[in-house]
């Protein structure tokens, strides 16, 4: 003998982007904070140091920024005319940057004069950075050269000329004192050996190198330029390990997150992507205002600032983590007493009684199972069910369709019930999911409301409103359709595509039911 | 040996169960009517435990004998009465009425007579109610033609006359009218309804039902009541009380054996005890499955039985609870998905249940599990359009199951195609993939590309529909690894021909071709690449059925016409090989070899013609296969290929022939003689099993297995022990009947030398023997071989086979032996 089957409530799969944990981490930000500053902002570093402040590079000045501050701690402005690329050293307490004059300016951090000045560069200096042992500074200029200089003395140890047009992006290694790149706009990347008087190595990018970046082992080396991220694998002689063309816009920065596992990248086209430095696939990706010119993460991924084209810093501070654990005050059982006798296995001699397992029905089921159609079809349009699961709804007046019950079950309402059957007609009927049940369900309260339209002002307002979504709906296919056919010329004048035929289809049978239902 | 008998249309799966009620004996057996026996189960395993077939047609009724609750009355429509012994399956006495039998009542006051229903003489369509006067003379063969009619304009159902009390009056019905007659008094008393219909139905009475102790009659009726009579003794001052809670017919009714509460049943499926005959205390027992047809109680009261439409008994506890149900090969209203057989258990699976797929054992004649398609309660209510399967298509290895479930719309049918997968773990099918909406109006016909090896990865999906396009569907690998299943399955390709409606799809046995016959024309396409290769047609005419030759015939499609054409196309010369003037309804290629089953419909009878796709005359042709339009054929693998006498079936050899009928009766060919399918050993066997394990017979089962224990540890002694039970002296002694037996100073001095310990090469001497006697088996079964095919090698000769067995005895032992066994010979001749 059968048990009552419930009634089966159709699962749709959920279209669009996927919920992964990497949709949960970076969502898990707070609305931004916006800063103005005086110019584009071109460079934000953050300190190494707590209390990670970050130095942000804009028009002639660099701001220190504290972690939660709206105002700039410090400011340093000693520059004639634009600074770019405030870096602080691996302790935290020197802060390097370029400026338009060519002159390089190394602070102290809570200092406000520069305690050096490195004179070599004859044009704009847009890189600078030091090297990991922390008393040579490197730099790149549009002067096409890349210097080498040490900080006691302020001289300049060597001067490379390799570059052919602007230099603008660099980096250092973590692993190697004596090693960086530089990335310029003649399309390479060149990686130098402090202790060699060329280049060790010339990547070619293939477009003007906007920034590089090293991961923390030194083996790979990322390049953003034009549309593409390019890694490459330094340690096999600057292979190409994977080409990402993920922006429709110029990218001009990289970053890395804290644990090393994301890579982020900062374009022109207001997008940041985030990608796995494991699969290159992006796993999530950030929308801002206008184009995107610097970016930086802190430590532990605290805080993500965006520096814009317009001068406007926006800054991400992460949520703080909910704790779980307080919220749940009601003290459960111990965990003993559900696996109590669990596990005891019958001895050959014991007589075993089974209980009947006691399925749990929901309300509409048990309405359902003693065929009371319309109390069910009132359980289901509680304002829970109704509201969060509309598929529920939608399936027990399926059912109720199928067991040929659900005119009468839709039948001898009051004001309010029908008001109430309307608006969640009218609300969901445009959905492609509930369209073919609902038209009918509408169909159907049409026919049998028809006698007493015009006595309620409310119910009235309501036909009209299912009036205006239909042929809304209806307007949105035809123009859908429109485009489909302008799309099928495009196709039928490169390749046969056969994807679209079906698809065609599809939509058409769509809008043939609700047309003829609107007929009706 | 199988002589070379002749093909045989034998029944299989079970007749319709509901013949008549089932009735239980005194010690726990249900008996009941199938198709022309009566079966016998175990009330507490379920089991078939005898079959008892004599009479040449329908049963129509079976009664226990009320003098002796061994015995068993059956009528038939054969005009014949049997009297069984249950027990033994033997027919008693047969008792030739001459007319047709269509109800059968026996009643304990009345000794020497049983009541039947037949035709009235002369008249069509009304009946009477006779007794008829068993006589007791001896024979088996008995002339009952002492007729005397107690009631007349009956009806012809058994369910709408009861006896009364102490068969104290009898009352039937008949369209609105009761009528009660008193076998005492003599007396007629006619009640009657006002013929009233309503929207449930009109009120004409359906069954009725006596209670045992009291003067009351319950009768139901098509609109759903029921109706208690009471003092119908008086023709005007009666009373009737009405019970309501069926919507639709009351089908039976039955009261308990104290007669204080009524059973009864209906379309609905449920079975509704009403208490102290009042109308609101009442108990139920829904969802039985189908409707309810009969309902019969035992004599104890303890159990209950239900007989539903669709060949399924239900045996219910006196309490209400369900407690065990038998069922062979359900019957569905309409079998839409075809005979199919899963490759996996070789059971035939169709319809089943409303919304269900059964899985049917044809060796064991029962219902392996039944599969929940759609998965919805099924509302029995007529006039409800719910959703049923359609269609089923099984992969190579039974891995996959694809299933179709579509429900009748006015606007758009709704369709929803399913995929399964076979779950090892679980041992069952779990749904994969669930494709709503797969094509926009009915699949005609989808099939899996068989490839045995590439199970796996390369597994294709193909539906034909009525919208003019087949779809390709695929199995697609999730790329997310937290994904919980791996595979789900998608569209890959949608094909049309000129937007006719496709209407078959097959492929071919390698997978590389898959045929789309669209109306008129078949097309041919490339499974790899899906570009149209070729097209066929034999206008006019839409393609009924299409199927590729399979082994030595692959280059080869077949394909049946609606203007009743068979052609056979070669795909290697792309044009017609050759075409036959065929009403073909049904084709069906065998999976093991290239035979080809074509079932035709030609004036009103089936033909079966049997033909290889290379040479266009039949292999087989068997005219009249039966009266009825055969609607579907299945060819079901054997697990063993079997020894067939003649070269004319050899077809049959490979796999067996299934077919079902207009009528849902399904029926096989058999080359067997009905004395060798009807073996009573194995039957004999199950009741021996299904004896209840008492404490003797464990010591006794212990005891024995200790002997054959010390059997084999004792050796040698023991085997000649062995052979002398085995020996044929003691055999003929033991075995023949002892009425036929000479004296027992004759017998005696045979056996007692049977008994004697013979001498060491005596021993032997019997073994060899045993092994010649057996080669002399293998012989005759080579034989048969040779007969069966005539490419095939001869077998070892059973000369070479007795050397080998007896390699250890030297050749003059040897010769002793042959010269001891004649004389062994001789004396047995001696009987």
């Amino acid at each position: 003998m059968a048990t009552y089957k419930p009634v089966v409530v159709q699962a749709f799969p959920k279209l669009g982007e996927r919920i992964t944990q990497d949709t949960v981490y970076w969502r898990g930000y707070k609305t931004p904070v916006q800063i103005k500053e005086f110019g584009a902002v071109n460079k934000i570093d953050f300190s190494p140091v707590p209390p990670y402040n970050y130095a942000v590079t804009a028009s002639s000045r660099i701001h220190i920024y504290g972690r939660y501050s709206q105002e700039p701690i410090k400011t340093f402005s000693r520059f004639k005319d634009a600074a770019y690329c405030a870096t602080h050293r691996d302790d935290g307490n020197l802060l390097v940057a370029g400026s338009e004059e060519g002159s390089i300016r190394l602070f102290d951090i809570n200092g406000k004069a520069p305690l050096r000045q490195f004179d070599g560069h004859t044009k704009a200096v847009h890189v600078v950075g030091f090297l990991s042992d922390k008393y040579r500074i490197f730099s790149g200029g549009d002067d096409y050269s890349s210097n080498l200089w040490d900080i006691p003395s302020a001289t300049e140890i060597v001067s490379y000329s390799e570059h052919t047009d602007y230099v603008r992006c660099g980096c250092a290694s973590k692993v190697n004192a004596d090693v960086f790149i530089t990335g310029s706009y003649d399309h390479t990347v060149k990686l130098f050996d402090a202790r060699t008087k060329s280049s060790v190595m010339t990547i070619e990018h293939g477009q003007p190198v906007e920034s590089v970046l090293l991961f923390p082992s030194g083996g790979l080396l990322v390049s953003a330029g034009g549309r593409y991220v390019k890694v490459w694998d330094v340690l096999k002689g600057g292979q190409l390990l994977v080409s990402l063309k993920n922006h429709h816009k110029t990218v001009t920065c990289l970053c890395l997150n804290s644990s090393g596992q994301r890579l982020l990248s900062g374009s022109l086209d207001r997008h940041v992507k985030i990608y796995s430095t494991t699969s290159y696939k992006v796993v999530h990706s950030f929308n801002y205002a206008t184009s995107i010119l610097s970016l930086a993460l802190s430590p532990e991924d605290e805080t993500i600032v965006v520096g814009m084209t317009n001068g406007v810093l926006n800054i991400k501070h992460r949520k703080p983590e909910e704790r779980k654990e307080k919220s749940r005050k009601k003290r459960q059982p111990a965990y003993r007493t559900y696996v109590k006798g669990r596990t005891y296995m019958p001895k050959q001699e014991d007589f075993c009684v089974s209980k009947p397992v006691k399925r749990v029905l929901r309300k509409y089921d048990k309405l359902l199972k003693s065929f009371q159609s319309s109390k069910a079809l009132d359980a289901v349009l509680e304002p829970p069910i109704r509201l969060y699961t509309p598929e529920v709804t939608v399936a027990v007046m399926q059912e109720l369709h199928r067991r040929g019950t659900l005119r009468s079950a839709l039948a001898g309402r009051d004001e309010k019930q029908v008001n109430l059957l309307l608006t969640f007609v009218a609300r969901r009927v445009i959905e492609p999911r509930f369209t073919p049940v609902l038209v009918m369900v509408a169909d159907m309260i049409t026919d049998i409301y028809q006698p007493v339209v015009g006595q309620s002002a409310i119910v009235d307002r309501q036909f009209l409103r299912l009036q205006e979504a239909i042929g809304k709906e209806i307007d949105y296919q035809e123009e859908l359709l429109e485009v489909l056919g302008m799309m099928d010329t495009l196709f039928a004048t490169f390749t046969k595509k056969r994807a679209t035929y079906l698809e065609e289809n599809k939509s058409n049978g769509l809008t043939e039911t609700i047309e003829t239902n609107m007929n009706n | 040996m199988v002589a070379p008998a002749t093909l045989r249309v034998v029944r299989c799966g079970g007749s319709t169960l509901h013949g008549a009620r089932a009735v239980f004996s005194a010690d726990s057996y249900l008996l009941c009517a199938s198709g022309d026996f009566v079966k016998m189960y175990s009330v507490a395993t379920e089991e078939t435990l005898r079959v008892m077939g004599g009479h040449a047609d329908l049963v129509t009724g079976i009664q226990l004998n009320p003098h002796n609750h061994m015995q068993l009355y059956s009528s038939s429509v054969d005009g014949s009465i049997k009297l069984w012994d249950f027990m033994d399956g033997i027919p008693i006495k047969t008792f030739v009425v001459g007319s047709k039998l269509l109800a059968l009542y026996a009643l304990a006051c009345c000794e020497d007579s049983v009541f039947v229903v037949i035709p009235k003489h002369g008249e069509r369509d009304t009946f009477q109610l006779v007794s008829v006067k068993l006589t007791k003379a001896a024979g088996q063969d008995l002339e009952a033609k002492e007729l005397s009619v107690v009631l007349d304009g009956v009806d012809a159902s058994p369910k709408r006359i009861a006896f009364g009390r102490e068969g104290e009056y009898v009352a039937s019905v008949k369209d609105v009218n009761l009528q009660v007659y008193f076998f005492k008094q003599k007396q007629l008393n006619r009640f009657s309804v006002s013929a009233t219909k309503t929207k449930s139905g009109n009120n004409h009475f359906t069954c009725i039902a006596c209670h045992p102790t009291e003067d009351c009659i319950a009768t139901g009726h098509a609109d759903g009541k029921i109706r208690l009579w009471r003092n119908f003794y008086h023709k005007k001052e009666y009373t009737f009380s009405t019970l309501h809670w069926h919507h639709d017919t009351v089908m039976d009714l039955a009261f308990s054996m104290e007669g204080t509460s009524l059973l009864s049943g209906g379309v609905e499926s449920v079975l509704v005890l009403w208490h102290n005959e009042s109308d609101c205390q009442k108990d139920f027992l829904p969802r039985l499955g189908s409707a309810i047809e009969y309902i019969s109680m035992s004599s104890d009261g303890a159990l209950c039985c239900t007989l539903h439409t669709d060949n399924r008994i239900t045996i219910i506890n006196s309490n209400l609870r369900f407690s065990k149900s038998i069922q062979g090969l359900i019957k569905s209203t309409d079998v839409k998905t075809g005979l199919v057989v899963d490759p996996r258990t070789k059971a035939l699976v169709l319809n089943g249940e409303p919304g269900h797929l059964q899985f049917y054992c044809l060796q064991s004649d029962q219902q392996l599990f039944s599969l929940d398609i759609v998965q919805r309660q099924y509302i029995h209510q007529a006039g409800l359009n719910q959703a049923d399967l359609v269609k089923v298509a099984f992969s190579a290895q039974g891995k996959w199951l694809a299933t179709v479930e579509e429900r009748e719309e006015v606007t758009d049918p709704e369709l929803q195609l399913k995929l399964w997968f076979y779950d090892e773990e679980t041992q069952s099918f779990k749904l994969n993939t669930r494709i709503n909406m797969p094509h926009e109006d009915h699949i005609t016909d989808m099939c899996f590309r068989n490839m045995d090896e590439l199970e796996d990865d390369s597994l294709i999906l193909v539906t034909a529909g009525k919208d003019c396009v087949f779809k390709v569907w695929v199995m697609v690998e999730d790329t997310d690894p937290e994904a919980q299943q791996s595979v789900s399955w998608s569209c890959d390709f949608v094909g049309s021909y000129h937007n006719y409606q496709a209407t078959n799809c097959c492929f071919s046995e390698d997978g590389s071709l898959l045929a789309v016959s669209f109306e008129e024309t078949v097309t041919v396409w490339d499974s790899v690449t899906w570009d149209l290769k070729c097209t066929f047609c034999h206008p006019p005419g839409k393609i009924r059925n299409i199927c590729f030759g399979r082994l030595t015939c692959s280059k080869y499609l077949i394909g049946a016409t609606d203007y009743g054409f068979l052609c056979c196309w070669n795909l290697l010369s792309c044009a017609l090989e050759w075409s036959a003037h065929l009403n073909v309804l049904v084709l069906q290629p065998d999976p093991l070899s290239e035979h080809i089953a074509a079932v035709s419909w030609l004036s009103k009878e089936s033909s079966l013609f049997v033909f290889k796709p290379n040479e266009p005359r039949p292999i087989y042709i068997q005219r009249n296969l039966c009266k009825e339009k055969i609607q579907l054929a299945a060819f079901v693998p054997r697990d063993e290929p079997e020894t067939i006498g003649s070269e004319k079936y050899l077809w049959l050899r490979r796999s067996q022939l299934f077919f079902l009928t207009d009528t849902q009766e399904l029926m096989t060919l058999s080359t067997k003689s009905l004395e060798e399918r009807l073996t009573p050993s194995s039957k004999q066997l199950a009741v021996e099993e299904s004896l209840a394990v008492t404490p003797f017979s464990l010591l006794l089962g212990k005891h024995r297995r200790q002997q054959s224990q010390e059997d084999i540890d004792l050796g040698k002694l023991v085997v000649r022990n062995k052979h002398e039970q085995d020996s044929p002296a003691v055999k003929e002694l033991l075995h023949t009947p002892a009425h036929v037996l000479p004296s027992a100073s004759f017998l005696c001095p045979i056996f007692i030398n049977s008994l004697l310990i013979s001498k060491e090469n005596k021993s032997a001497e019997e073994f060899a023997d045993e092994v010649e006697m057996e080669s002399e088996k293998t012989e005759d079964d080579s034989d048969e071989e040779r007969d069966v095919t005539e490419t095939e090698q001869e077998d070892t000769s059973p000369m070479e086979l007795l050397g080998e067995m007896t390699c250890k005895l030297s050749k003059s032992q040897e010769k002793e032996l042959r010269k001891i066994r004649k004389m062994d010979y001789s004396w047995i001749s001696a009987f």
